[in-house]
């Protein structure tokens, strides 16, 4: 009983990081106005971009540093659309979506071919933090994991200094509620915004990597499985806070976490339905959430001088 | 050279001359009073000052220097603030974030707690005490007005430009303001007030140059002038003799009843108090008043688009208090909007679909939900026709028309509708002088068929020659009803002003 | 008067089919760009392509029978989008319809086929119908936003209907593989060209373009719609109830896609099958932007995507380039479409002198607007 504890736990934490660390970069391009439609297919690209640096050079740090630049240059164009030809942000996110579906299985098909094999790479292993994984029950869970997981729980109180207690966050703050203010300060809007969307960009090059290379170890089609959008709605069901989207996508992931329990216990409940568990509880909790506080009120809106 | 000398300033937006040849010069330490109807040009003589226009001729000369001030961030540098009638403070953000944001001292990582330490000292030097850590959302309106002067004082403003601010105050929070400013000056920092309110500007101004028409009428200073009368026909200009071709009218029934209306907006700020009249069939009922006094907030509960908090009215003897949208236009209502763009018409849509906005519903625009497009088309060609609107053809799109005709098709659109009471707000705002004749001759015509007409406007020429009675609004309540045969511009000016005898 | 007109007609279809044109050649180039870099060549590629979705009978059939859910998609993006809705559940609407049509489809003995037919069609568009109006209930009663609620019923519906036929659906007499029963021959459309799979359903897809260009543009209903998703102020104004557009539109969305779902077991496939649409969904909204929301946009760009998807796999064969190449090409040419201020990019870098001030002079403001 309790090794299953410690087991959903280290699982959910798993589970929870690829939409953690997505959603911790849409926090800052949301608070900014920005609201990225395209994670899902960055972080598509993020998974195979560090695939295929992992094996070039065998190092999957390599890997994770690839799958970040090029998600970030994909990143800037979505900036570019969004920002300075003020197109429709969901749009230019859904068509970045299509784009990186074929790019990434045009790219597997050319690169791996469609042998059934799966090459070894090196990936993120787990690093036991000593005496501290020791502990009963959480230890293991908390303490066993692999470096992504480590940097994604720490950058959660390091995103909250950065929001709260910046110049910088000031301003993505202000731009994403009230920009023609910011104007009259002398604050360059469309340069913050910018640089918000870099960041989301980054941070989902990083969940990518981490989706292929931590949680699984190879490149798969389709597998980031729309945790792009559950990062997307981890912000909304957290309201916009970095805290807060550490606890949705813990409660996004145990979804996932508890379809693996749950098949593994041969419990009788069709495997589709546990498919479906963390998709109803992202349903649910949008639906809960929506009432807004946070949500920043210039939101998804361009933003132009005249 | 004064402290600040603005010279045959003049400009230019396309075709309109929103300031003409003004020249402003103001002293140091003194409250300055910039006074003139909507439309005078004051906003856009400050804008220029704050570096949101470049000036078309003239210049500006600041401590004595030529200047040429090209954004608002070198007009901060120089030393000029601006309090906007809009706010530019953001609600989710706390108090001393609002106040450093941008500025160039700031370090990477914020220092919020000296800077709130600074703030603090120099609110309670002008004895406003306001906690920094707390969110502007939860301030009040005059307290963030009041923010707003200490963000443009702590980034070492010298200059203070104030644009309508006892616009959104209680009586109580005036006092408060002008407190402030009387402190202000004490410590030698200068005050340009813009204002329509004569009584505020006697009690706190020094002197006061009067626009009109873009124009500067006069410079006087306060102590110079005998009474808000004088002030009141410099405004609005000197009682000129009319030429109306109206007939009598011919009143019938009661059309629109009004008792006691009150409403909030939603700061939950009384914008209507106690308004009370009554409009009957065949005559036209002006509504005057500087904008922003409540007029488009009655207007808007009469036709169902904004809560009532207190009060009722009838339209033909039903109580349509409350009722949404689609009920009153079932009481043979028609409305010119004053904001055509966002109510009145749908840019990216024809004018035939336009046209059709406010009956398609009914036969024989459309039976059993399907439209009739060719009976649509036919009836659209002849409202062009009859209400001169000019444009290539019925199939061109409404944003593309100039601001003259989409106003044209509107009121077509309205009076087709054969309607009982018609109201009309602003209708010849933006508007050249042909269309506004014309505007406002189908007004008249609708009056003399019989429709009780409810006319919203801010150019006292249009509310003199048009109105049979005209009713002065003021801070939300009704100033007085006045005979139209009895009214002048001074007794009209005054009222508007809220002076009351 | 008359040649006028006609002039004018030609213009606004020449102003109105350039951008999209432009767009497709310059994808297409972006396309070509990339295929190169992987060390294919671009001509031998597109001629294939062009040979797969146009060559012969055989392959116009075909580029047709693709185009047809891309279609029913596409019309569900458009409809929603007309009352300013975001519709990106069109794959997880197809889904449901495809399971109502299939189960009527399957279940019904002893119909003639002018019955039955009808019969399941209708079903599928119900399927979808209900399916998309739960968007627009969860979006009208809790504001939760559609942009996520449709993703998320999209997988939801993918894996019910993967339990369906792997469980109450199966057919067990047709072996292990997860499929259901076999769509009766009443309820099969009929087909209309030997060689290739060209089904009646075709009929069908005119109808439904018939059907859009009737409703948003003849009938109330419609216009409502569309006043509402282009300015909903002015519609409140006019006396519009916005929530209850906004519910009937996401369900005839939802019935469109539904239709095209079932269609395509029903006409195409046979039998329901799990992951049988391949990304229709998400493609409809490419097909509904190239084709700018319009009828005859939509037609022509489904008939594009539908070449693209029928030409891929001779590609594929011909010029051993991957099929989801297509993809790319797609994503390029939505953003060339929405792109469109981007061509004006000497006046986005001149336009840099602040006129902030929201001036409230309505004299000025209507200068400055012209």
């Amino acid at each position: 009983m309790i090794d299953g504890i410690t087991s959903f736990l280290a699982s959910d934490i798993r589970t929870a990081t690829p939409i953690m660390i997505a959603a911790l970069g849409l926090v800052f391009s949301e608070r900014a106005g920005i609201v990225n439609i395209g994670t899902e297919g960055l972080m598509l690209i993020g998974a195979l971009m560090g695939v295929i640096g992992s094996l070039t050079t065998g190092s999957v740090l390599v890997g994770a540093i690839v799958a970040i630049a090029v998600t970030m240059f994909f990143s800037l164009i979505f900036g570019f659309f969004t920002i300075t030809v003020r197109a429709d942000q969901t749009v230019v996110g859904t068509a970045i979506n299509i784009f990186a579906s074929g790019l990434t299985i045009t790219l597997n098909r050319v690169v791996f071919g469609v042998s059934t094999s799966v090459p070894k790479i090196d990936v993120f292993d787990r690093v036991a933090i000593p005496v501290l994984s020791k502990i009963p029950v959480i230890g293991e869970a908390f303490f066993n994991q692999s470096i992504p997981v480590y940097l994604a729980f720490l950058a959660v109180p390091a995103a909250w200094f950065v929001l709260q207690k910046t110049n910088i966050g000031l301003k993505l703050r202000a731009v994403g509620e009230h920009p023609k203010a910011c104007d009259t300060v002398g604050i360059n809007v469309l340069k913050t915004r910018y640089q918000a969307v870099l960041f989301s960009g980054f941070m989902a090059g990083l969940a990518g990597a981490f989706v292929s290379m931590g949680q699984l170890s190879f490149f798969t089609e389709g597998m980031i499985a729309g945790r792009g959008f559950m990062a997307l709605a981890a912000v909304v069901f957290g309201n916009y806070t970095p805290v807060g989207v550490m606890f949705a996508a813990l409660i996004f992931g145990a979804g996932e976490a508890m379809q693996y329990r749950l098949q593994a216990a041969n419990t009788g409940i069709p495997y589709q339905f546990l498919v479906m568990l963390p998709y109803l509880i992202t349903v649910v909790a949008i639906c809960m959430m929506s009432r807004r506080s946070n949500k920043p009120a210039a939101s998804a809106v361009p933003y132009s001088k005249e | 050279m004064a402290f600040l000398e603005m010279k045959h300033v003049t400009k230019r937006f396309k075709s309109v001359v929103a300031n003409d040849d003004v020249s402003l010069s103001v002293e140091k330490g003194e409250v300055h009073a910039l006074l003139g109807e909507n439309g005078a040009g004051k906003s856009t003589l400050m804008n220029i000052l704050y570096g949101m226009y470049d000036q078309s001729e003239g210049e500006i000369y600041f401590h004595g220097e030529k200047v040429h001030i090209k954004d608002t961030k070198q007009a901060i540098e120089l030393g000029i603030g601006m309090v906007h009638q809009h706010f530019m403070l953001i609600p989710a953000l706390t108090v001393i974030e609002n106040v450093i944001l941008g500025l160039k001292e700031n370090n990477m990582v914020l220092d919020l707690n000296s800077a709130a330490e600074k703030f603090k000292e120099m609110a309670k030097k002008y004895n406003m005490e306001i906690d920094p850590w707390t969110r502007v959302e939860n301030l009040s309106v005059g307290q963030q007005q009041r923010l707003e002067i200490l963000k443009a004082l702590y980034r070492n403003a010298d200059l203070l430009i104030l644009d309508e601010p006892t616009a959104v105050l209680t009586p109580q929070e005036v006092v408060g303001l002008f407190d402030m400013v009387r402190k202000l000056t004490s410590e030698g920092k200068t005050v340009i007030f813009i204002s329509h309110k004569l009584a505020e500007i006697m009690e706190i101004c020094d002197r006061c140059t009067v626009l009109r028409q873009g124009k500067v009428a006069t410079t006087v200073a306060i102590k110079d002038v005998k009474n808000k009368e004088d002030l009141a026909i410099l405004m609005v200009g000197k009682n000129v003799e009319l030429v109306t071709r109206k007939k009598e009218a011919t009143v019938g029934e009661e059309i629109l009843r009004v008792e006691n209306l009150c409403a909030v907006n939603q700061d939950k700020r009384p914008v209507l108090i106690d308004v009370s009249f009554s409009l009957l069939a065949g005559e036209i009922l002006g509504i005057c008043g500087v904008d922003g006094n409540g007029q488009s907030e009655m207007v808007k509960c009469i036709t169902g688009l904004h809560k009532v908090k207190s009060g009722k009215y009838f339209i033909k003897s039903t109580d349509c208090t409350n009722e949404t949208p689609k009920q009153v236009l079932k009481h043979k209502i028609a409305h010119i909007p004053e904001d055509r763009h966002r109510m009145g018409m749908i840019k990216s849509m024809n004018i035939e679909e336009n046209l059709i906005l406010m009956c398609y519903d009914q036969p024989p625009y459309s039976k059993h939900g399907i439209l009739n497009w060719k009976w649509i088309d036919k009836h659209s060609e002849e409202l062009c026709k009859t209400y001169n609107i000019k444009t290539p053809s019925i199939k061109e799109m409404a944003g593309n028309l100039s601001g003259g005709n989409q106003q044209k098709f509107v009121v077509g659109r309205e009076l087709d509708r054969d309607p009982d009471l018609l109201i009309a707000v602003h209708p010849s705002r933006g508007l050249d002088i042909g269309a506004t004749k014309y505007v406002q001759s189908r007004i008249v015509e609708e009056r003399d068929k019989g429709t009780a007409v409810l006319l919203v406007s801010t150019e006292l020429d249009e509310l003199l020659e048009l109105s049979d009675r005209i009713l002065v609004m003021y801070g939300g309540k009704v100033m007085g009803i006045v005979d139209q045969k009895v009214a002048t511009r001074e007794y009209l000016g005054k009222l508007m002003a809220g002076i009351t005898e | 008067m008359a040649a006028n007109s006609i002039q004018k007609k030609a213009e606004s279809l020449f102003k109105s089919s350039y951008y999209p044109l432009i767009s497709i050649l310059m994808a297409l180039l972006g396309g070509g760009i990339i295929i190169s870099a992987l060390g294919f060549s671009p001509i031998d590629a597109y001629r294939a392509l062009i040979k797969g979705s146009f060559g012969n009978a055989n392959a116009i059939g075909e580029t047709l029978v693709k185009a047809s859910p891309l279609i029913f998609t596409g019309l569900s993006y458009a409809i929603a989008k007309r009352c300013g809705i975001i519709n990106l559940g069109a794959e997880g609407q197809l889904y449901a319809g495809a399971l109502t049509g299939t189960l009527v489809g399957t279940a019904l003995t002893g119909l003639p086929m002018a019955i039955h037919l009808p019969l399941a069609i209708a079903a599928g568009f119900l399927g979808g119908a209900i399916f998309g109006m739960l968007v627009g209930v969860l979006k009208t009663r809790f504001g939760a936003s559609e942009l996520i609620t449709t993703i998320m019923l999209n997988y939801i519906a993918v894996s019910f209907i993967s339990f369906c036929v792997t469980g109450p659906m199966k057919d067990t007499a047709a072996g292990s593989f997860p499929q259901s029963k076999q769509i009766l021959a009443s309820a099969r459309f009929p087909h209309l060209m030997e060689g290739s799979r060209l089904h009646a359903g075709i009929f069908v897809v005119i109808l439904a373009l018939l059907f859009y260009y009737f409703f948003m543009w003849r009938t109330t209903r419609g216009y409502q719609m569309r006043v509402i998703g282009l300015n909903s102020t002015a519609g409140h104004y006019a006396g519009m109830n916005l929530k209850t557009n906004s519910i009937l539109s996401m369900f005839l969305a939802g019935g469109m896609a539904g239709i095209g779902g079932s269609m395509e077991i029903m006409a195409v496939q046979f039998r329901l099958l799990q992951d049988f649409s391949s990304n229709y969904g998400f493609d409809g909204i490419a097909v509904a932007l190239l084709g700018n929301n319009s009828p005859i946009g939509i037609a022509l760009s489904g008939i594009l995507f539908g070449a693209l998807r029928s030409g891929s796999g001779k590609m594929q064969m011909l010029a051993q380039v991957p099929s989801a190449v297509i993809y790319m090409i797609q994503g390029f040419i939505i953003l060339f479409v929405i792109g469109r201020e981007m061509f004006n990019l000497s006046k986005l870098i001149k336009n840099k002198k602040q006129i902030l001030n929201p001036c409230n002079d309505e004299t000025v403001k209507e200068a400055e607007s012209k």
